[in-house]
């Protein structure tokens, strides 16, 4: 063998010549690595747990009832198709508590922001990366069994018009409650870089408040008046999402007595739930005014 | 590739930078000063991240005012404090931090794996960084600042934490990125005494004034001054004062090294006029059968510069005498903070 070809070559320090793709692809792949981490994909083994067992919890009732509606040739499903969220509140509630914090206390607490923020993206896309990737994690999670219902309905050869009319109503319904809860979520763990904190504080503030809500509309609708129940329910967010569907989306409501509000004060709720979004939002942004650097 | 112009950044209660005009070219530049005075904020500025409160500024021929995007991808920024997440691999962080700078994913991988090499970190980077020593931490950090090949590098404080090794080495790896690498460094740090040796040009900056900018070697080499060390032999049982001796006859004036280090007593030390004075002490040495130990050239430290300096500049006198009292007291806290640090680096060895 030569000598010369045996030798270890030291190729020394390369320059990159390839493509910067900037801010817009940058803002998009923050996007899509905080939308896996929701899930825990490209994280520990660990925290891939909680938030598959939630999508496992979150999807089982609706194989059940599809089951139930295949095996005994039912008219129609146990549950429309926008009650199903509301139903399951709790394990939508418990979802957010973990992955909210998560998405953002992370970077604020290893103090990676600064990082970003040197780089080429702004405070702005940062904020609605993470923004998006959190909505687009709760859609999957209140989405997807609303299609396991859809595809059993259809299996079952429930009436087809019938059950797609309900199924996009119900899209439209978790699409809306999915940006709704991310955005109170996302405020609320952005506030501290702790993550205990912020998985208390996003329970308390989805529990108390449906809590509240629900105990005083029974008392109202104890004392009969109903116009009081629809107007209380602007108070806690999954209210907000159940007024708005029964105003607009032909939701059957979960209030006491099925009081729901009517479309004029459906329009109201439509307004507060519009000006939580936006309120989130502006939220955020401040926070990270701060927090860059 | 920096260029500042009566910057000024006011805060409610302090004023962080006061009218600082800078014009920094490539290379190693060190940005010394206390802590607090001003150098975290003059970075955020070129960065483009806070608007400055009057004055203008440019960093690779881009206003910071108004392009600051395109400045941040093609700087790259080393913080002070910790930014690491402790339940990734340096691989995953690092190639994450590529994609932020706007690599497409092929080349941020590769370039994670090149840098990682350069930077230090074997097999260690599939590792969780929770585990890192912070010698290593610091590397995954100068990895993130150079993983997308920036023209010009931020390192905020990067010798900070580190043990007398850990800081040669860093130093020694600050000085490759332009030498080997090819991009130009701007370094921070409140030890006058370690930047001598790795930067090209040192500002020093207090209460965010400019207090002195000039090159290292103006600093250090304008005399070179050398020490040569000899054995005794039985004819001359004192070399070291034979050396003297025979020096002297030649016209070439000698000093003690004095300071009273271990040996210090047998080492002389002269100015080197010109190449002329090596070929002499060589000579000299050989004529008296001596063997000769070392003879190196010893740089000037820059406090020593800051301290003979007090009587020389001009300008105002009120401004500059303030100026050169503080520029000595400088030297004075840096020389100590090096006797320490050498003290420490001889004991952890």
């Amino acid at each position: 063998m030569p000598a010369d070809s045996t030798q270890i070559h030291n190729i020394g320090y390369r320059h990159y010549e390839g493509q910067r793709l900037g801010r817009a692809y940058a803002a998009r792949s923050l996007f899509s690595q905080s939308l896996r981490g929701a899930y825990g994909l490209g994280r520990s083994a660990k925290s891939k747990v909680l938030p598959m067992i939630l999508f496992g919890v979150m999807c089982a009732p609706a194989l059940i009832m599809v089951a139930v509606a295949v095996a005994t040739k039912a008219n129609d499903l146990p549950v429309d198709y926008t009650r199903y969220a509301v139903l399951l509140q709790a394990v939508i509630g418990l979802y957010l508590a973990a992955q909210a914090p998560q998405t953002v206390s992370r970077d604020l607490r290893f103090k990676t922001v600064p990082l970003y923020f040197s780089r080429p993206i702004e405070r702005v896309d940062y904020v609605r990366a993470k923004f998006a990737a959190l909505a687009s994690a709760l859609f999957i999670l209140t989405a997807f069994p609303l299609i396991v219902l859809y595809v059993g309905a259809l299996l079952a050869k429930l009436d087809f018009a019938d059950q797609t009319k309900g199924f996009a109503q119900g899209l439209v319904s978790v699409a809306l409650l999915s940006v709704l809860f991310s955005g109170i979520a996302l405020v609320i763990s952005a506030v501290t870089p702790r993550r205990g904190f912020g998985i208390a504080a996003v329970i308390a503030v989805l529990t108390i408040s449906y809590g509240a809500v629900s105990t005083v509309q029974a008392i109202a609708h104890e004392q009969g008046s109903s116009e009081a129940i629809s107007w209380l329910g602007l108070f806690s967010p999954i209210t907000l999402i159940d007024g708005v569907q029964t105003a607009f989306l032909g939701a059957t409501s979960a209030f006491p007595g099925e009081q729901g509000p009517s479309t004029g004060t459906g329009l109201v709720y439509v307004l507060v739930v519009l000006a939580l979004i936006a309120g989130s939002y502006a939220g955020l942004l401040r926070r990270y005014r701060k927090a860059g650097l | 590739m920096i260029a500042t112009e009566s910057l000024s950044m006011r805060f409610p209660r302090v004023t962080a930078l006061d009218r600082l005009s800078l014009d920094i070219g490539p290379g190693v530049t060190g940005l010394v000063g206390a802590n607090g005075a001003g150098k975290s904020t003059l970075i955020k500025i070129l960065l483009g991240l806070s608007p400055a409160t009057e004055g203008r500024a440019a960093v690779l021929g881009l206003d910071v005012a108004t392009e600051g995007g395109r400045i941040r991808e093609r700087v790259g920024y080393m913080p002070e404090h910790d930014c690491l997440p402790p339940d990734v691999s340096a691989t995953e962080f690092v190639v994450h931090m590529a994609r932020m700078s706007g690599l497409p994913p092929a080349a941020a991988r590769e370039r994670t794996a090149d840098t990682l090499r350069h930077v230090g970190l074997y097999e260690e980077r599939y590792r969780p960084i929770g585990g890192y020593s912070t010698g290593m931490k610091q590397r995954v950090k100068l990895a993130q600042a150079l993983v997308h090949d920036p023209q010009l590098v931020f390192l905020d404080e990067p010798t900070n934490g580190l043990d007398p090794v850990g800081r040669d080495e860093m130093l020694g790896l600050i000085r490759r990125v332009h030498t080997d690498f090819g991009i130009s460094v701007l370094v921070t740090s409140h030890l006058l005494g370690e930047l001598e040796r790795t930067c090209d040009h040192v500002v020093v900056i207090d209460g965010g004034k400019l207090l002195r900018s000039s090159s290292t070697t103006d600093f250090t080499q304008t005399t070179a001054t050398l020490a040569v060390e000899v054995t005794d032999s039985d004819e001359h049982p004192d070399g070291t004062a034979a050396l003297r001796e025979a020096l002297k006859d030649r016209g070439v004036a000698t000093q003690d090294d004095g300071g009273g280090l271990p040996g210090a007593g047998h080492t002389v030390l002269l100015e080197a006029a010109d190449e002329d004075t090596y070929d002499l002490v060589r000579d000299v040495v050989a004529d008296l059968g001596l063997g000769l130990v070392r003879m190196e050239q010893r740089r000037h430290h820059i406090a020593e510069v800051f301290r003979t300096d007090e009587s020389g500049s001009s300008g105002k006198p009120d401004e500059s005498e303030q100026l050169t009292e503080r520029a000595a007291a400088w030297a004075a806290t840096a020389a100590a903070a090096e006797q320490t640090q050498t003290g420490g680096g001889r004991d952890a060895r």
